[in-house]
């Protein structure tokens, strides 16, 4: 279902932390929104779910106004950072407590909850309690719980915040896939600008309450409507004035076209290359490259070499 | 930087062993010592006197058989009859019963109150909160004889409000209400405070009402304890004598444990006194370790 946010404010003290805010959120999409931390994201994402309340401005689910709904109302699966499972209940009673509340027969519950727990691979741990999961565990049986009310619109708050590297990573691309199958419209707040380029489907990023830039990950990294967001996702210097991406650039021998310069220092991280430089203007820029173009230009300090933009940029996500 | 690390990691392996060891040892040493300390302190204070009375409860005696002060010429005897007679005594059965289920009723209106009440402090904002909170101790601050006077003259046959509970078991039940409430909020308040709002917020969101949610999420993790609480409440209350000594008025009927106990020990019979003293402490024990087992059961079902 599709959202609709206009003009959305929401003030704590006099803390504007939401301010007006305006933007839709297609049915389907898997939506990321994007910010540093303290940027209103969750607040923004609990104003939809009807956790806070608005100061003005109203939400629209599937072209219904629900700003004046009551949570229990708006059919929403809601996923929280630190999961908040049920602790005393099973896993299986965790995921069937939706259903519960709806009053449905057992027999249902139990096929329902058979299905989720299959979907986010946790049959074997039905009757576990959550202290008996890991943490990557505890997630997908609250997303399993959230899924069970077959909601309108699944909103997930850091749902991988809490989790080691290695996991994160995991859950994912498993998200994707997951969201492939189920395309139930789908917003996930984080503050990880990696996790962001990986699931969204759409972008939306914020910072200080405001969306600084909305669309496709793609094209905002390649096109960032403003220098926050620009430095916000990923890497900038400056290039004859310009900020560029670092990958942007190119370095060529001393008499290939391009502006002329000189290596000051050369950091190799493994995976790639930083070559710093001094430009004939007297400006400094640094350039990424790959270990392998490193290789080939097999540079070190004092030389000289020319730098230009690459001519198609790359996109390195 | 890698080289500089694996040299710093040799030097503190080879160096350690004598140091180390020497630390270990005296750490060792800290910990016997620092474990007398408190075992000797909690013997003085807890663990002999209460095997004293227990002792003296259940018929144990030394005495000297004939004369000379010397060791050997010392013996024991056990007469656990004194703790039958003790029990036979009239009104001793119906202190003890009394005492049993005016704690039990106590300490349970007291936990489901604590429960009201540490909701009401924790979750709501009101003029004047800052202060409730510190009158829930009072009843600690107070010497209980003290609240023993304030009951009778306010309850008692002189009632300014007209509320006569001199002598009745309800006139009993303030009393002991009064002196226990403080464990039954305390204990439940700071877990309440630490209470993850997302669990219950989950439980909105999957469309469960305020009392589902209470009742599903929030009680659960205050059970435990709510639990302890409960059985410091009764524990407190079976022993409690200064509040309810006045307000009893001395008859048999309204008499519970230690006011019985009390009274023996006005006539001077102290093996009997101390025979229902530790029929009272037994009762304490079981309702104490009954309820902190069944605590840590759940917590533990809980987890972290
Ligand atoms: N319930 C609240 N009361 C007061 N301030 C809050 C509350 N919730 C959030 N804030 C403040 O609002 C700002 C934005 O918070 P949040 O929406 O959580 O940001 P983000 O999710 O981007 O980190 C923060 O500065 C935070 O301190």
């Amino acid at each position: 279902m599709a959202i609709l946010l206009n003009r959305v404010t929401k003030s704590y003290g006099s803390r504007r932390v939401v301010d007006d805010v305006t933007t839709s959120i297609d049915d389907g999409s898997l939506t990321v929104i994007l910010g540093p931390s303290g940027s209103g994201k969750s607040t923004l994402l609990r104003l939809i779910a009807g956790l806070e309340t608005l100061d003005s401005g109203t939400v629209a689910i599937d072209g219904q106004d629900v700003t004046f709904q009551d949570v229990r109302d708006r059919n929403i699966g809601f996923c929280f950072q630190h999961y908040a499972p049920f602790r005393h209940m099973t896993v299986a009673k965790n995921v069937g407590f939706g259903l519960k509340v709806r009053k449905q027969s057992r027999a249902d519950i139990d096929r329902r909850v058979g299905e989720l727990l299959e979907i986010v691979r946790l049959s074997d741990k039905a009757n576990r309690y959550p202290s008996q999961l890991s943490g990557g565990e505890r997630q997908r049986m609250a997303l399993a719980r959230a899924l069970a009310i077959e909601p309108r619109v699944l909103l997930l708050d850091e749902p991988f915040g809490a989790l080691d590297a290695q996991v994160r990573v995991e859950l994912r691309s498993w998200l994707r896939d997951f969201h492939h199958r189920i395309p139930v419209t789908t917003i996930m707040v984080t503050h990880d600008q990696q996790e962001a380029m990986e699931v969204a489907d759409q972008l939306i990023i914020m910072a200080e309450g405001a969306i600084q830039q909305t669309g496709d990950p793609r094209h905002i990294y390649a096109s960032p409507s403003n220098e926050f967001v620009q430095g916000f996702l990923g890497p900038i210097t400056n290039f004859g004035g310009v900020p560029v991406r670092p990958h942007d650039l190119e370095i060529r021998g001393a008499n290939a076209p391009g502006e002329h310069a000189v290596v000051t220092a050369i950091q190799n991280f493994g995976f790639e290359v930083r070559v710093d430089l001094r430009t004939e203007h007297d400006t400094s820029c640094w350039v990424q490259l790959s270990t392998r173009e490193a290789e080939t230009l097999s540079l070190s300090v004092g030389d000289a070499v020319t730098v230009s933009v690459r001519h198609e940029p790359a996109l390195m996500i | 930087m890698a080289l500089a690390l694996s040299d710093h990691s040799s030097i503190v392996t080879i160096t350690p062993p004598p140091s180390r060891r020497r630390r270990f040892v005296v750490s060792k040493i800290g910990r016997i010592g620092g474990i007398s300390l408190i075992a000797t302190y909690l013997s003085i204070i807890v663990v002999i006197p209460v095997t004293a009375l227990v002792l003296h409860g259940i018929g144990f005696g030394i005495s000297t058989n004939g004369a000379g002060p010397a060791l050997w010429r010392w013996s024991w005897h056990l007469s656990p009859m004194v703790f039958i007679h003790a029990l036979q005594l009239p009104g001793a059965v119906h202190a003890i019963g009394l005492s049993l289920w005016l704690s039990l009723l106590v300490a349970f209106i007291n936990c489901v109150m604590g429960l009201a009440i540490a909701w009401v402090l924790v979750r709501d904002e009101f003029p004047g909160k800052r202060i409730l909170d510190g009158f829930i101790d009072l009843p600690f601050a107070l010497p209980t004889i003290v609240a023993g006077v304030v009951f009778v003259f306010l309850y008692g046959p002189a009632s300014p409000l007209h509320v006569d509970l001199f002598e009745t078991w309800i006139g009993l039940m303030v009393a002991l209400l009064f002196v226990t409430i403080p464990f039954s909020v305390r204990a439940v308040q700071p877990v309440l405070e630490h209470l993850d709002r997302a669990d219950e917020e989950a439980a909105l969101t999957l469309g469960a009402g305020p009392v589902r949610r209470y009742l599903t999420v929030v009680l659960p993790s205050l059970a435990p304890a709510a639990l302890a609480g409960f059985g410091l409440a009764f524990a407190r209350a079976i022993g409690e004598f200064g509040s309810i000594a006045l307000i009893s008025g001395g008859v048999a009927r309204t008499t519970p444990g230690s006011a019985y106990v009390f009274m023996l020990t006005g006539s001077f019979q102290w093996a009997q006194a101390a025979a229902v003293s530790t029929a009272l402490l037994l009762l304490s024990l079981v309702v104490l370790i009954t309820s902190s087992v069944a605590s840590r059961r759940i917590s533990k079902r809980l987890g972290s």
